[in-house]
């Protein structure tokens, strides 16, 4: 048997076996931070202050966890879907490795001081050249292998994942264009509000094509799997994939809310972001509404809880981000800790919900065995994760409608009612319980690892996975 | 041309691209492939369907 009839396991695994390494790591650091603002006795040095660690948080949680998340399933998926092994073992071997030298690298700079001062994009031009090299690499092994595929269909989460990485690989490019002083210091090739709007135009789009389009990939295989049904509906799919191309790219400027941003491309922002909310909420339908009919299985299988309650997070965070997007609304929410409450609805509720439910899926395929070692520690893991998730989102949407209106008001002749130091004093309880919440999901993964290391424990790594023979047409 | 009406020129071209798709994907005759489309996760450990691959090309 040759490795063409076989499909390509090992890079699937090594990619699902970081994810939950990283996804450990990259949580870890966000316990630690929100302990700094718990008791900012906890900052030491240079190198392990708020200011530092936090961007190695946001990197690491989005682009080592969620990233590795991504890579491994793209891999899987693309194959089983199409028929046909990777394009290319020795690429995707280099993808792997080189993704890994890039976590190392922004783990070693960032705590350094070293970055480029971008928001999601923090790391030096180096690196920058590096996550080029293997984001190109990513898509000559995912569109080869689309293209030598041998079912004429193009499944619909391999439109997820190809517009994914296409549009990553654009704003990758464009915002990182940069201008090298030395080794360790660029500068960016904009000035001023043009600087602003290329980042949040990235930036807003990291969020829908990293963060959205490439999880809904896992969504619409992960789900009809686990559920053992096809989606609900095919054509909504692809209404669903082509509205979110049409319309993601435009909501950017709401993260420029009252800037020096001309007022027109607040007010398209504005707009656009509202109009997402038809795509977001039709996905969300869809993916929940293919259970319709074995609503059961909700209450016996903890990795389709996972996977759809993942998608309630989903629905409620785009619908939460429409509303404040309205110009009115993010008078109040912008800067306070609202945002921060947000965007955790959607990377804990969503992403990291949704990419959980679909390793407990793959690691005990990729090691030959039906399931999980314990599948009632998926289910602990399941109500561990969303205690979490809700204490998290519930003190932040507290603390951050607090800071907001402590910020605005004005006596009577004018001044500001409070300093700005006791708004922080106030939400110095709302930090503990969001420290809680985010311990307490962060314990959700240990249970993982755990569980983890009991199913591959022993166990063969599958590498003979066979591709099913081609038939010739007998219709 | 201006930018202003290069990209007013595509705003509209987007939206009846967009408009077509729609169109294209609620028309009845696509039901029976989007059906088997559907189906391609769930065929991936059994033999598929004959009419949904591709000829034997490789």
């Amino acid at each position: 048997m040759s490795t063409q009839d076989t499909y390509n396991y090992k890079v699937v695994r090594q990619f699902a076996i970081m994810t939950v390494v990283w996804g450990i790591v990259g949580m870890l650091v966000g316990v630690i931070i929100a302990a700094q603002l718990v008791w900012p006795d906890l900052n030491f040095g240079p190198w392990f202050t708020y200011g530092r660690l936090r961007p190695l948080h946001t990197n690491a949680v989005i682009f080592a966890f969620g990233g590795c998340a991504l890579f491994s399933t793209s891999y899987y998926v693309v194959q089983r879907t199409c028929h046909t092994r990777l394009f290319s073992d020795g690429l995707a071997q280099f993808t792997f490795w080189g993704w890994q030298l890039i976590i190392l690298l922004a783990a070693i700079t960032l705590p350094l001081g070293i970055t480029s001062g971008k928001e999601y994009a923090e790391l030096e031009w180096p690196i920058d050249i590096l996550i080029t090299l293997v984001w190109v690499s990513y898509a000559i092994v995912f569109f080869g292998t689309i293209a030598k595929r041998r079912i004429q269909h193009i499944y619909v989460a391999n439109w997820f994942f190809a517009a994914f990485i296409l549009t990553v690989a654009i704003l990758h490019l464009v915002n990182s264009a940069e201008i090298p002083v030395s080794l360790t210091k660029s500068y960016s090739a904009y000035a001023g509000v043009q600087d602003a709007m290329i980042q949040w135009w990235y930036g807003h789009n990291a969020v829908g094509f990293f963060l959205t389009a490439g999880f809904l990939g896992i969504m619409y295989y992960f789900i009809p799997k686990q559920a053992e049904r096809p989606v609900y509906s095919y054509r909504l799919s692809v209404v669903h994939f082509w509205a979110l191309i049409f319309t993601y790219m435009w909501a950017g400027p709401h993260h420029l809310h009252y800037t020096a941003l001309p007022d027109w491309a607040q007010s398209i922002g504005m707009l656009f972001s509202l109009i997402l909310l038809a795509p977001s909420w039709g996905g969300m339908i869809n993916g929940i509404m293919t259970l319709s009919g074995a609503w059961h299985k909700l209450r016996s299988d903890p990795i389709l809880k996972f996977l759809i309650t993942s998608l309630s997070f989903y629905g409620m965070s785009t619908f939460e981000g429409p509303m404040m997007s309205i110009k009115t609304v993010n008078a109040l929410s912008h800067y306070t800790d609202w945002t921060i409450g947000h965007v955790h609805s959607g990377a804990l509720g969503w992403v990291a919900m949704v990419s959980i439910g679909a390793m407990y899926y793959l690691i005990p395929r990729l090691f030959g065995r039906k399931e999980m070692y314990s599948v009632s520690l998926i289910n602990v893991h399941f109500w561990v994760s969303t205690i979490g998730i809700v204490l998290y989102i519930a003190a932040l949407w507290i603390a951050g409608v607090m800071q907001g209106l402590m910020w605005r008001a004005v006596n009577a002749d004018g001044t500001l009612t409070y300093s700005f130091v006791e708004a922080v004093k106030a939400s110095h309880p709302y930090y503990e319980v969001r420290l809680l919440g985010g311990f307490i999901f962060f314990s959700g993964m240990l249970i993982m690892a755990y569980n983890v290391i009991r199913t591959v424990a022993g166990q063969r790594a599958v590498d003979d996975a066979r591709i099913p023979a081609v038939m010739l047409a007998h219709a | 041309m201006d930018f202003t009406l290069m990209s007013s020129v595509w705003t509209v071209v987007s939206l009846v691209i967009f408009v077509s798709i729609v169109l294209w994907a609620w028309s009845g005759k696509r039901h029976d492939d989007f059906e088997a489309a559907a189906r391609v996760p769930l065929e991936d450990d059994v033999e598929p369907v004959s009419q949904n691959r591709r000829q034997a090309d490789h």
